[in-house]
């Protein structure tokens, strides 16, 4: 570095004393002395750079943290997800463009000037809101994570899978949401007596609809219109989606169009046939909203490969749809010893946590893992007790303890441990 | 300058006024939303509950039911529902303790009323609430014939279709914590 820069002040004076001299002694000057200085003195100090733009866009050079497509039909290729790039990512914000998405029938295209949210049923009038009386109503703010339901479920394969992290756990995002309380509309059209659930419905190709306890979504429900201080992107509900936070993602409905006060649950499509998990006794667990607590390991995280031994910054996140990580446990030994990782401020309740922990490698091949538990004492099973919970091929709500063994070439595998 | 301040005490108390009655007054009475137009809401209350309550009037058999799937279902979903590449919907009752649980309509489903809904607002996927009610209703005549949980001459209404028992009626644990039904 010293030398470097005696270099570069070597080629300042004699940059001074050319300017001195005139262009045309500098033009005189070799060849291969002018290019020697150039590469000294970056491009970027001698060219102005381009204007400023309407819509900031990540470095050219950052071209592969972009999401991962899992398509899951050839027919319809609206039906899918694509997945966060946790991996390339620090903090806890999910850039909104690299949020994760789970569609069931494509993104639709709503013009908010036409689009209606319907509030209906159980309730004494039955009212419908523009989006533009929407954005008058009073809104509030929170960071909170969205997860979905089938997040990390490839890990309940027999055979862990061995490409990235963002195929396995990249379900998961964190934002800050801001929109208006629910609790406002409902109680604008006043609630029936007897009203105990919602069926909230969107207004896709797929008409998503999910039925969710009343009590709960009047305390915690909130109509979201901004992400990460913009308006919701198309991908994540524009130009209102239902948020619910630390439940299940399929409940946070997107494009919301209709809420009807109902008596019981609807059993709708996305309750029944779909996000409810067999137990192996033949009976399926249903309404299981409460995402679970959970970590994993980012970095370093399978499909890497350390370059050689010595010190690395194990870096992850955790959460919990129950309430606040209360801690993150690390081991690199393979579960001999644990230790407390360093969590990172903010740690909010329903919101990815960052936790960090130094390690020095020696070399040898070991197994890595985190475990969180949450303030209400929750806390990660290993895969097997996971397993034990549910009926064979089930894969909604795995939180099981991520273990990542590092060979003695520093290649990162995927284990169950 | 003292005129300043004589100005500047009654607009405090303004301030004050208006700052402490906030809570009272503001939030709950926008009152922005509009009554509700009733023809809207009969064509967006596409949902179904348990008891029937939201299925249209109409009727369709199996039958008919047959020749609608194989035209404008069997391509996705195999045929008779066999599955490939969408979802199987048919056969594998009686598997969800074994080693391979097979959920099916017939098979996982607790109720024929989530079978009509999710033809109704959803299918067929590249084509989305273009069927008929009579053609849903024999759709899931027809489905529901596969298996046998209806005959196939069997003719599905809203009130025939509400009726059904499905095998797997009881086979949902409410993990919320209350009776689902």
């Amino acid at each position: 570095m010293g030398e470097a820069r005696k270099t570069s002040n070597t080629h300042r004076v004699s940059r001074r004393a050319m300017l001195q001299a005139g262009i045309g002694a500098a033009l005189a000057l070799p060849t291969a002395a002018r290019g020697k200085e150039e590469d000294l003195v970056p491009e970027a100090m001698r060219v102005p750079g381009v204007p400023a733009s309407p819509y900031g866009m990540p470095s050219r050079f950052e071209d592969k943290a972009v999401r991962l497509l899992t398509p899951l039909s050839t027919i319809s290729p609206g039906t899918g997800s694509a997945r966060t790039p946790l991996h390339l990512l620090d903090g806890i914000i999910t850039p909104s463009g690299l949020h994760y998405e789970r569609h069931h029938n494509g993104v639709p295209d709503i013009d908010p000037a036409r689009h209606i949210l319907l509030v209906h049923g159980m309730v004494r009038e039955p009212l419908e809101f523009s989006m533009e009386a929407l954005l008058r109503y009073p809104r509030t703010s929170r960071l909170a994570f969205l997860e979905c339901a089938g997040n990390s479920g490839a890990n309940a394969a027999q055979e862990p899978p061995q490409t990235s992290v963002d195929l396995i756990h990249g379900l998961v995002s964190c934002s800050e949401w801001t929109g208006v309380p629910l609790k406002l509309l409902l109680d604008e059209a006043a609630i029936v007596d007897g009203a105990e659930w919602l069926l909230i419905e969107g207004g896709d190709a797929s008409a998503l609809s999910r039925s969710i306890p009343l009590a709960e979504a009047y305390k915690y429900g909130m109509l979201a219109l901004y992400q990460n201080g913009e308006r919701l992107r198309p991908e994540q509900g524009y130009p209102v989606r239902f948020f619910m936070p630390g439940w299940e993602g399929s409940l946070n409905v997107k494009w919301l169009r209709r809420i009807k006060l109902t008596r019981q649950p609807t059993f709708t499509k996305e309750e029944t046939s779909k996000y409810t998990q067999l137990q192996p006794d033949g009976v399926a667990r249903q309404f299981d909203f409460v995402m679970g607590v959970k970590s994993v390991i980012l970095s370093p995280s399978v499909g890497m490969r350390l370059p050689e031994k010595g010190f690395y910054q194990i870096s992850g996140l955790a959460w919990s749809g129950h309430g606040r990580v209360r801690d993150v446990k690390i081991t690199t030994d393979g579960g001999n010893s644990w230790s407390q990782a360093e969590l990172e401020e903010p740690v909010l309740p329903q919101c990815l946590v960052r936790f960090r922990f130094g390690w020095h490698w020696d070399g040898g091949p070991t197994v890595l893992q985190s475990l969180a538990t949450d303030e209400g004492g929750h806390m990660q099973p290993t895969h097997s007790a996971w397993k034990a919970q549910y009926a064979p091929g089930q894969g909604y709500h795995y939180n099981a303890i991520q273990s990542w063994r590092v060979e003695a070439d520093g290649v990162v595998k995927n284990v169950h441990a | 300058m003292r005129r300043l301040m004589l100005c500047a005490v009654p607009t405090l108390i303004l301030c004050m006024v208006v700052v402490l009655g906030a809570p009272a007054g503001g939030q709950n009475n926008l009152r922005l939303g509009k009554p509700a137009d009733r023809a809207r809401i009969g064509a967006w209350d596409i949902d179904v509950s348990p008891d029937g309550a939201g299925l249209p009037p109409g009727s369709g058999s199996a039958r008919q039911g047959a020749l609608v799937f194989e035209m404008k279902c069997a391509a996705c979903h195999g045929e008779a529902g066999a599955g490939q590449p969408a979802d199987r919907l048919t056969g594998g009752v009686g598997t969800l303790k074994s080693a391979r649980p097979i959920k099916t309509v017939a098979s996982y489903w607790p109720y024929a009323t989530t079978l009509f809904s999710y033809i109704r607002s959803a299918m067929p996927i590249n084509d989305p609430q273009s069927l008929t009610a009579d053609e849903v209703y024999a759709l899931s005549a027809y489905l529901l014939s596969v298996d046998g949980i209806v005959g196939k001459d069997a003719v599905l209404d809203a009130g025939s279709l509400a009726k059904i028992k499905m095998p797997n009626r009881d086979g949902f644990r409410n993990a919320w914590g209350r009776p689902a039904e």
